[in-house]
């Protein structure tokens, strides 16, 4: 019973922060309710017995990802009112598409059939369970291969974010430590003699 | 929990891959030559390796391994074969043009490596996770390709609208498969396949995640409506780059669209396969009424895409192992036409030039008589006219559709290629009966030329002579799924 009501509670305030995320105006408040629907959904999370995977989220998610978004959000000088332009003229016929999708959704996925009469609910876990030590085990065995795949996603992303960002710039003025300590008096100061003058 | 050590073996090819990428990798930081002539010859070298562990492991079982992840079998085999010829031939043809380019870095040979190992994790997977995981391998190396060219604004605006159409793409495809997922109750496609065939399956959410794998892998053909990202793409990334994407990635898309739809999916085909027959009979009409008002070859060539996807659907919708080997036949040829095509173009253009307008064709005989004849091929080729290659594809697959009972679905093909032809024949037109407007020497590496001749003879040979090739397919398909 208090767990129905918890996740009727995590439920509301995951999709009304969603919401809020594509509706209000401001781009770091739209971020910040990003992060409330992340840690909601943590919940939901912690609910399934998945509690690795709840502080992940937390963590990379809301820890990493999200701070680092924040970051770009503010040193970019997003303009809103350019992004909206035109919107009105589309906001009719998009949300009849949208309107006609959620119908056809709700007659397929009904209750009726992805409810608790559809699929039988997981049984609890006994105590002493480790959902960390289950998954572990899992993806070095089982999921081995799509483990190694997903390691080579990231080298790629590595590879590429390097190859688009990085620039040798020729004139920057950046200094190059290696250069300068390999610096020798000779090369820097030249002793010229010059005649004294006459007084 | 037991657990056995998989078998690594079938997984040969990949593995090497992966090695000699990383090596790749770290030879290139020490590489001086501007030209990257070391790094090139270790690319093309490991992708010989790879063909070779590649056709020695075939042996025309079908091996599971990795828990059911991956699948090693005839089809995998041919499929992996033609990528691999594919990614050699266009890197070939496409060094002149990166050099000139400020393309030429490292990178562009290690990420059409990394997206080679994409392409082949996708034709080799037996599951979701897998087909997925390959997909993204894939896409996000093709990405980073298209925008590598950092400094020119078509490429960079090309790089952003492909990124996030195809993000969209990966997401209707989750979807899709989270929707399979959840009622099946498996990510393995046998496992599916049982679910869907014992009836424990809901019909309803069956389908319902079809409709958005469909649309998924709509986008990631290009198939109208799905399809407006393929002229701004190939229009705006780099010929080279252009060349890759229309190439090999759709031999590893037709792979995909099998394992799914052919694979897990076969009791529920009269479902997607009336979905495919409104993609494909799209796919023709706008691909090849809207190429004829094209003044730029490369979207041209990107409208043809179009129209050849709508082809290959016609050949998967059967829903039969005729069809599907009809498919194919359609695709391979399909990637080899391409590299003909955009190989041309690179062959023309020149530093500061690119040779992508139609009018830059006129009067090539004049200026290369030999050019000239290997384009006029590939452009009968694409046409479909006979004794060329495309006449025998596009004949077997729309045999496969007719014994299936689309006749209608024919007919359209038929009058759509029809109207299709006249775009082909205007390059041929343009380039033996109209006067050049530049005269510039086509100065080409000795290497591409050959290669390129070699390229446009086979579509007359494979012409005269498709029986091979047609009975290799014929024979993987059987292979693969005579157990479905």
């Amino acid at each position: 019973m208090i767990e129905t009501l918890v996740f009727y509670f995590f439920s509301a305030i995951l999709v009304a922060s969603s919401l809020a995320v594509i509706t209000v105006r401001n781009p770091v408040h739209a971020a910040l309710f990003l992060v409330l629907a992340f840690f909601t959904a943590a919940g939901l999370w912690l609910l399934l017995e998945a509690e690795f995977l709840a502080i992940v989220l937390v963590l990379v998610y809301v820890g990493a990802v999200m701070v680092l978004f924040l970051f770009v959000v503010m040193m970019l000088d997003i303009n809103i009112a350019r992004l909206r332009e035109g919107i009105w003229a589309w906001l009719p016929f998009g949300a009849l598409l949208a309107v006609v999708m959620v119908l056809e959704m709700w007659i397929v996925l009904g209750s009726e059939r992805f409810g608790l009469v559809g699929t039988i609910a997981p049984e609890g876990h006994p105590a002493g369970y480790s959902n960390t030590k289950e998954l572990g085990r899992l993806i070095y065995t089982h999921y081995v291969y799509a483990f190694e795949i997903a390691a080579v996603i990231l080298l790629v992303a590595i590879v590429s974010a390097i190859a688009l960002t990085l620039r040798r710039r020729k004139d920057t003025k950046s200094q190059v430590a290696s250069e300068q300590l390999a610096a020798r008096r000779e090369e820097r100061v030249r002793l010229v003699s010059m005649p004294s003058g006459k007084k | 929990m037991n657990f056995t050590m998989p078998e690594l073996t079938p997984a040969l090819p990949e593995i090497f891959l992966l090695a000699a990428l990383s090596v790749i990798l770290i030879v290139d930081l020490f590489v001086a030559d501007p030209k990257r002539f070391a790094t090139f010859l270790l690319t093309q070298a490991s992708l010989l390796v790879c063909a070779i562990i590649t056709i020695m492991n075939a042996s025309g079982k079908v091996v599971h391994t990795f828990d059911n992840m991956y699948v090693s079998d005839m089809m995998t085999a041919v499929l992996k074969v033609g990528v691999y010829v594919c990614v050699f031939m266009l890197l070939i043809y496409s060094r002149r043009y990166i050099e000139s380019r400020e393309l030429c870095k490292g990178e562009f040979y290690t990420l059409s490596l990394f997206a080679t190992l994409g392409m082949m994790v996708m034709i080799s997977a037996n599951s979701f996770l897998t087909l997925y995981l390959g997909l993204e391998l894939m896409s996000l190396s093709l990405y980073a390709m298209v925008a590598l060219q950092r400094d020119s604004h078509v490429a960079t605006e090309a790089a952003m609208k492909y990124f996030v159409l195809g993000a969209l793409a990966s997401g209707l495809l989750l979807y899709g498969m989270s929707m399979l997922y959840g009622a099946t109750g498996s990510l393995d496609i046998n496992r599916v396949l049982e679910a869907i065939k014992s009836g424990q399956a809901n019909p309803d959410v069956l389908v319902f995640g079809i409709v958005f794998v469909v649309a998924g892998l709509g986008f990631k053909l290009g198939a109208v409506p799905f399809h407006m990202w393929v002229p701004d793409v190939y229009h705006g990334a780099p010929t080279a780059v252009t060349l890759f994407i229309g190439s090999a990635p759709k031999l590893a898309a037709f792979a995909f669209v099998l394992r799914i739809l052919s694979g897990g999916l076969q009791p529920l085909v009269h479902d997607w396969s009336q979905m495919l027959e409104i993609l494909a009979v799209l796919s023709m009409a706008i691909g090849n009424i809207t190429a004829i008002a094209q003044a730029n070859i490369k979207r041209m060539l990107a409208y043809s895409t179009i129209s050849h996807m709508g082809f290959l659907l016609l050949g998967i919708l059967s829903g039969n192992v005729n069809g599907y080997s009809s498919a194919m036949f359609y695709v391979l040829i399909y990637a080899l036409m391409t590299l003909g095509g955009f190989g041309m173009v690179m062959l023309m253009s020149r530093e500061g030039f690119e040779a992508d307008k139609i009018d830059d064709f006129k009067g090539l005989n004049a200026r290369s008589p030999w050019n000239a004849f290997v384009m006029l091929l590939l452009m009968f080729s694409m046409a479909g006219i006979p004794p060329t290659v495309g006449f025998y594809a596009k004949f077997s697959v729309l045999q496969a559709a007719l014994n299936s009972g689309h006749v209608w679905l024919v007919v359209a093909a038929v009058l759509f290629s029809l109207i299709g032809s006249f775009y082909y024949l205007r390059i041929v037109k343009l380039m033996y009966f109209d006067a050049p407007i530049i005269d510039a020497p086509i100065i080409a590496n000795q290497d591409a030329r050959i290669l390129l001749g070699i390229n446009g003879i086979a579509m007359l040979l494979l012409g005269i002579l498709p029986q091979s090739l047609m009975a290799l397919c014929a024979q993987s398909i059987q292979s693969s799924f005579s157990g479905f």
